[in-house]
């Protein structure tokens, strides 16, 4: 259940679930995205343009020709929240990962003391929950590391970051779809596409809600990856 | 049948197709992009009879100067713009904004810069023929996700029109264009991270925009703004016109193509009336924020909307 509703503008509302950043709250979330959503595709709902969720928050942003705020609060007010569920379309994902380009394994290794086989094997054995996409396109933020390796963000950023680089920052994952600036330690890279800006039913991989793990690949296979 | 084309013998600056944007996709992490200043994207449309929403050339400052090859068109210009249309004998015509133009095989349509404004826009009878993702074809740069591989127009581009012009006469309207120095805004989620002076300040100093300003953002050099709780907040999602303030204290406000999502406490948001205003706003210009209650930009916005169908219904043909 949400703790509190708000404008964002005069096209906006925001849904909080309040301060904290976990799992079980990020669920909520991307129960009341799957709900809304439904709605409107069922079109039960117009005048929707986007519905965007976050670690704690979603914001729904709306055609103000069709729909006002006090419209979509009362319709959010209405949903009895005990019934949503978690959709059942969710899915689980296998990602290829070389790990010969984790450029600050090293690093980590040190400022950690655990050797880089540990921090490898800790990766290779989370299941990522992805609690959004975004910032750009089809960019994961995911989680939760074991707090083993832990780590905070570098302390100068990089002005490139190749594409399909895997970061670790604090308990989260991500991958960089682009080639971009970034600040997170990067572990390895993925040879998958994440937003395929040719295909238009579905070009975004990856979803909110959705469970992620990484599967070891060689130097070779990664190589051969878009060959095959 | 060959293809009714333009040729681009100069690009112009940031000269990208759009329309209204492209929506149900910022889960994704694709932001709406589409016109900067919908009035205008409108109004261009309206002048040469297509749907509203048909997709449009949009440039910023200096627009692309482009020759006709293969058939005919009508062409409308809106914005703030100056123009001139080069007939084949080499003659040239001044162009007016807001009135459309029959143009022949071997026509140029020169655009020579915006008036102090940043957005202008050109539309041709029947829309351009561009391959559309996702439902828009809106150009989002950044991301290069839209026709012509996300990318810009470039020079020697061919610009392909849907159909030969049916329609023989032309259409005007005028437009009284009043320049606005406030901006009127609604409070931000995270208004009350501010400082109190800080707040007050926001409201009663001006602000300029500086060079840092594109489709994405616009940022503003003026008081700084103190932040009492904290210059992070947990990414969450953007919506245009939020005026965020990085540590730094000065704010910036995020535009058509801003990013999905982003961690910086938000003091406000301009309402959807002004925003055309704002992102016509060029470097150097001043404006001042005026606080308004959300029951008042609904009004506003309403009035907006109806202005505009005001404009489209006084669209006469020229004699």
């Amino acid at each position: 259940m949400f703790k509190k509703l708000s404008n964002i503008g005069d096209c906006g509302i925001v849904c909080d679930f309040g301060d904290e950043v976990n799992k079980s709250v990020n669920i909520e979330v991307i129960k009341l995205f799957h709900y809304v959503t439904k709605q409107c595709s069922d079109g039960n709902l117009l005048g929707i343009l986007n519905c965007t969720p976050s670690y704690n928050k979603l914001i729904i942003n709306f055609d103000l020709e069709k729909i006002k705020s006090s419209q979509i609060v009362d319709f959010i007010k209405s949903i009895d929240f005990s019934k949503l569920n978690f959709s059942q379309n969710k899915k689980e994902w296998v990602i290829p990962i070389c790990y010969d380009f984790g450029m600050d394994l090293e690093n980590i290794s040190k400022t950690l003391k655990i050797d880089i086989k540990e921090i490898i094997n800790i990766h290779l054995n989370t299941t990522f929950y992805i609690y959004m996409v975004g910032f750009i396109p089809g960019h994961p933020f995911m989680g939760d590391l074991n707090s083993k390796i832990f780590l905070n963000r570098l302390k100068t950023p990089r002005v490139k970051i190749p594409p399909g680089s895997v970061g670790i920052v604090e308990k989260f994952c991500n991958i960089y779809p682009y080639e971009s600036p970034g600040g997170w330690n990067i572990i390895g890279r993925t040879p998958i596409k994440l937003f395929n800006e040719k295909n238009n039913l579905n070009p975004c991989l990856l979803s909110p809600g959705d469970s992620v793990k990484f599967k070891l690949i060689s130097k070779e296979e990664f190589k051969n990856f878009n060959n095959e | 049948m060959s293809d009714i084309f333009f040729k681009a013998s100069r690009a112009g600056i940031n000269t990208v197709y759009q329309d209204k944007g492209r929506f149900h996709m910022q889960h994704f992490g694709v932001a709406p992009a589409g016109c900067m200043d919908t009035k205008s994207f409108l109004i261009a449309n309206a002048l040469v009879k297509n749907n509203l929403d048909e997709g449009v050339l949009e440039f910023a400052y200096q627009g692309p100067s482009l020759k006709l090859i293969g058939g005919k068109t009508k062409v409308a210009v809106t914005g703030n713009v100056i123009f001139q249309i080069i007939k084949t004998n080499n003659k040239i015509v001044k162009g007016e904004c807001n009135r459309s133009y029959n143009l022949i095989e071997g026509e140029q349509i020169d655009i020579l810069s915006t008036k102090q404004s940043a957005y202008g826009y050109l539309a041709v009878e029947g829309g351009f023929k561009v391959e559309p993702f996702c439902n828009s074809i809106s150009i989002l740069s950044r991301a290069q996700i839209g026709p012509n591989e996300g990318k810009k127009i470039k020079i020697d581009d061919k610009i392909i029109i849907k159909k030969n012009s049916i329609i023989k006469k032309n259409f005007k309207v005028n437009i009284s264009s009043k320049k606005k120095y406030i901006i009127r805004v609604l409070q931000g989620t995270q208004f009350n991270y501010f400082s109190k002076d800080s707040k007050k300040k926001f409201f009663s100093k001006n602000y300029k925009i500086t060079n840092l300003t594109d489709r994405m953002g616009m940022r503003l050099e003026g008081t700084i703004i103190k932040n009492t709780v904290s210059t992070n907040i947990r990414s969450e999602g953007i919506t245009k016109g939020a005026i965020q303030v990085p540590a730094d204290g000065q704010p910036i406000i995020l535009l058509t193509d801003h990013p999905t999502i982003g961690g910086y406490p938000k003091i406000a948001n301009v309402i959807s009336a002004d925003y055309h205003l704002l992102v016509q706003k060029i470097p150097g210009e001043k404006i001042l924020f005026q606080n308004v209650e959300l029951k008042e930009a609904e009004l506003l916005y309403k009035e907006h909307v109806s202005s505009i169908s005001k404009i489209i219904k006084n669209i006469k043909e020229i004699n």
